[in-house]
């Protein structure tokens, strides 16, 4: 195991105002393995990654690539060293295709033929299993396929130290099984793969060394012999406690139908009918899953109920109201909750500081005095929520996009949850958070439950919507593929019918 | 586009923390850099740079006439400021400033020469109404193909200077020309109650009191208001204002509208406070001299207070230094120096940005 090492970080230190992110951690990486680095929200993952590929300078410590030292001035440096990052929140350009984003910045002259261009992406992407369109625009593709696209610009790039920041966040379980089995044929060619994770599991099936940080410190550094999810957690949050999940919470039965949509239609961006006659209810106080491969409309049905997309066919009504094509504001008026699936950007504005992005959605009625926003209420509720969410921020007047990714997604939660909706919407909610983070998004989501919130959750993973689901829809290629109640879904009726096109009807209910 | 990136030696990186002093010293500095840089052009045509900027100095700060000129010039940069920055903020760009301006000021005139003689309480406020209706009309025009169809602003605003500007001329050569003019292209001589109040007996008008207020209120309605929320919010991310609730082909139009008012209302405080009539090629380009202004204040229309008369103070000194016989394009062309320093200066105090040391294989430049 000892040769030459691929990539080794030694001692490295990093300060942000208010916050030690990284102390003195060592790290290394062999050629030809998967090293994954786990770790709660706002432990110092992504900061030790950034240093790595150069955005970030570390305040003290050393990095050695194949032995020689090594300083990274920019991140163009740390590319020329064939260091390749896919970041947690994708920095690709919108309005070019595919293709054009995976050569942008590698080729030297101006003969970018296109035809060749998308003939070798294709190529590329076909040799290593990661299925995409070269020709398709970025903003026509959805978030797993973006991934895609970011890893293949690496792979182009020839890159050799790999490092994925939560790459799994975004995929379902099976496209998760994917892109291991892949990443583990591309470490075969002497690729060193760094693989940022929350989830226990994945380190088990297809790590080869884990290092585990904690607020900021590497808590140890493991061999596939030594691995078990206890260990890790324990290392991960210093108590054991976590997997205890408080899952039967006694339950009202679900009251009057909330949200009812009939037969309804919807178009995606590029004019392709993306949901084709959708029809289900959610009564109140009740959780209603969407189990789907990435990609089967679940953006779209999410769009379509809170006003964002028009709906080209059907009708929508929440409490028995006609809401159908209303506008966004006018939904929202009425006890509305949406977590979209684009936290950044979407859900929240990464520029503006923590109480302006609280007042988003409340600024015509809750943090307003006639035609002035009410800053005092704001700055009360922002307090409230960072408290009750537990939300750590180093500079408060500061932008939220300097918030690490988890913290992100929790003031996002916080804020769509804080208001007590009707019905609440929620994309994705426990994308990027580690375990604890995980259990008491949960706990908050029954909880909104018991006080009589009808919640769309539309989730990736199985193992979420089984859990917390009353009834579970399965949408495929735009349908409603069939709908479970909770006491006879298991994992393998609802994987047929993510991946089949027609149900038996005995699994139809 | 692919090329540039890989052979300009620099890399720029965000820095994470622009600190205090550096957001002091930055634009100073900057500012000193755009002398300097200047200078070389000065030297170059053949000019003393040491003798511009002491006649450029001593041209502002060396008589009473001179500063108060520089406010009297700053008092149409502050205003029309204040108007495109309103549009800026939400990432519209309206370079329709000096057509907005004088369509605002014919408006006016038209009111004073029509209702000459009346009280100025009825002749001012009717001049203000029609300057404002006017500018905002002339920029609802371009504010509707870019907020249903998504027209680039910035060509259609910037045509409907031309066509603004003919239309003032031929009012001017034609049917408002004054009778008893010489044959001059202006209109005659407003009533003294169209006149707006002056300070003492100096040029200096109550357009610097309405400046001033306005760039008070419009600070205090960014920050404070839902409008100004919306306004912040759509200016950063149009996906967080749809998801928000926001209507944003309304907000579109409401905010040209109100750019191309303030602007017109600088047309009007123009002809009434300094003109007083209406004259073919009245601005010099305040219009165009506006969109630095508001730039450099980093559209924080309190800051446009100061770069405002710091442009006011350029154009006097530029007056000062064509009295020697140089050619005011030098000026023109430190104005444009300045905006490039100092927003490169921004971007210092922003970014780090890095050269890189590794020897080039000495290919062109650009
Ligand atoms: N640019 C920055 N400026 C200030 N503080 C920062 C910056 N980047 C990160 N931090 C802080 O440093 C800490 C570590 O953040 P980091 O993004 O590395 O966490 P992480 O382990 O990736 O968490 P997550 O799983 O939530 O993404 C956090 O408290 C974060 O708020
Ligand atoms: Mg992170």
């Amino acid at each position: 195991m000892n040769q030459t090492l691929l990539l080794e970080m030694k001692q490295i230190t990093k300060r942000f105002p208010g916050i030690l992110a990284n102390d003195r951690i060592n790290f290394t990486l062999h050629p030809g393995e998967i090293h994954m680095l786990l770790g709660e929200n706002g432990s110092g993952k992504s900061t030790l990654m950034n240093i790595l590929s150069g955005i970030y300078k570390p305040d003290g410590g050393e990095i050695f690539i194949k032995g020689r030292k090594t300083i990274f001035k920019s991140p163009r440096d740390s590319i020329k060293a064939r260091i390749g990052m896919v970041h947690q929140h994708f920095k690709l350009i919108d309005t070019f295709s595919a293709a054009e984003n995976i050569v942008l910045g590698t080729h030297k002259n101006f003969k970018l033929n296109k035809n060749d261009i998308e003939k070798k992406v294709y190529d590329l992407a076909k040799e290593n299993g990661l299925e995409v369109s070269p020709r398709a625009k970025l903003w026509q593709l959805s978030v797993g396929e973006k991934q895609r696209v970011e890893i293949l610009k690496l792979l182009y790039r020839g890159a050799e130290i790999l490092v994925l920041d939560e790459p799994t966040a975004v995929l379902t379980p099976g496209e998760s099984r994917d892109l291991f089995s892949n990443l583990k044929k591309m470490a075969r060619e002497d690729r060193g793969i760094i693989v940022i994770t929350h989830k226990l599991h994945e380190v088990i099936e297809a790590a080869d060394r884990v290092t585990v940080l904690r607020s900021g410190k590497s808590m140890a550094t493991l061999e596939q012999k030594d691995f078990s999810q206890e260990y890790f957690a324990r290392l991960m949050v210093g108590r054991k406690d976590i997997f205890s999940f408080s899952e039967n919470i006694t339950l009202e039965p679900p009251g009057e139908k909330i949200l009812e949509l009939n037969n309804v239609q919807a178009l995606n961006e590029n004019g392709r009918l993306s949901l084709k006659d959708i029809s289900f209810n959610i009564r109140k106080g009740e959780i209603f899953g969407v189990a789907g491969i990435a990609g089967n409309g679940q953006r779209e049905l999410a769009e379509t109920i809170t006003g964002l997309r028009k709906c080209t066919s059907g009708n929508i009504h929440l409490k028995g109201e006609n809401i159908t094509n209303m506008s966004p504001s006018e939904i929202n008026a009425k006890d509305v909750g949406h977590v979209p699936e684009d936290r950044v950007g979407t859900g929240l504005v990464p520029g503006l500081d923590i109480i302006n992005n609280i007042m988003l959605k409340g600024y015509k009625n809750s943090f307003s005095r006639g035609i002035f926003l009410n800053y005092k209420k704001a700055f009360s509720k922002t307090g409230e929520i960072l408290n009750e969410f537990d939300i750590k921020l180093g500079d408060p007047s500061g932008p939220v996009s300097l918030l690490s990714g988890g913290n992100l997604q929790r003031l996002l939660l916080a804020r769509e949850m804080s208001s007590n909706p009707a019905l609440l919407v929620a994309v994705y909610p426990i994308r990027g958070l580690d375990v604890g983070a995980i259990e008491s998004v949960h706990r908050l989501l029954l909880e909104q439950r018991s006080n009589g919130t009808a919640i769309l959750l539309i989730s990736e993973d199985l193992e979420e919507i089984l859990k917390l689901s009353d009834r579970i829809g399965v949408l495929y290629e735009g349908t409603i593929n069939g709908i479970l109640e909770k006491q006879n879904a298991d994992l393998e009726k609802i994987a047929l019918l993510m991946t089949r096109v027609k149900n038996t009807g005995e699994i139809n209910s | 586009m692919t090329n540039y990136s890989n052979k300009i030696p620099i890399t720029i990186e965000k820095k994470l923390t622009p600190s205090p002093l550096t957001s002091i010293l930055v634009p100073l500095f900057s500012i000193i850099l755009s002398l300097l840089f200047g200078s070389i052009f000065f030297i170059i045509t053949g000019n003393d740079p040491v003798e511009i900027y002491s006649v450029m100095f001593s041209g502002v700060f060396g008589s009473a006439y001179g500063i108060i000129e520089t406010i009297v010039k700053s008092i149409p940069l502050l205003l029309a400021g204040l108007g495109l920055s309103i549009a800026f903020r939400m990432q519209l760009f309206n370079i329709g400033g000096e057509g907005q301006i004088y369509m605002g000021a014919a408006a006016a005139t038209w009111i004073a020469l029509n209702l000459a003689g009346q009280p100025a309480w009825l002749l001012l406020p009717l001049m203000m109404l029609a300057g404002g209706v006017a500018g905002g009309i002339w920029a609802l025009i371009p504010a509707i193909p870019r907020a249903y169809l998504g027209v680039n602003e910035i060509i259609t605003t910037l045509m409907l200077n031309y066509v603004a500007i003919y239309w003032i001329d031929y009012l001017v050569h034609g049917p408002w020309k004054d009778p008893d003019g010489y044959n001059f292209p202006i209109t005659s001589t407003f009533s003294n109650t169209a006149h707006l109040p002056v300070i003492g007996d100096t040029r200096i008008h109550a357009g610097i009191i309405i400046g001033i207020i306005l760039a008070v209120i419009l600070h205090f309605f960014i920050q404070q208001t839902k409008f100004g929320y919306e306004i912040r919010i759509i200016g950063q991310s149009q996906n967080a204002a749809r998801y928000a609730g926001m209507n944003i082909v309304r907000k579109i139009i409401i905010v040209m509208v109100l750019s191309g008012a303030v602007c017109g209302l600088t047309g009007m405080v123009e002809v009434s406070g300094i003109v007083h009539r209406l004259q073919s090629g009245f601005s010099p380009g305040y219009g165009y001299t506006a969109i630095i202004v508001a730039w450099l204040g980093r559209l924080n229309p309190l800051a446009i207070i100061i770069t405002a008369v710091l442009f006011g103070g350029l154009q006097v000194g530029g007056y000062a230094v064509q009295m020697q016989n140089i050619p005011v394009s030098m000026v023109m062309m430190l104005q444009g120096s300045l905006l490039f320093f100092v927003l490169g200066g921004e971007i210092l105090t922003r970014y780090r940005i890095t050269l890189k040391n590794r020897s080039s294989q000495g290919d062109g430049i650009s």
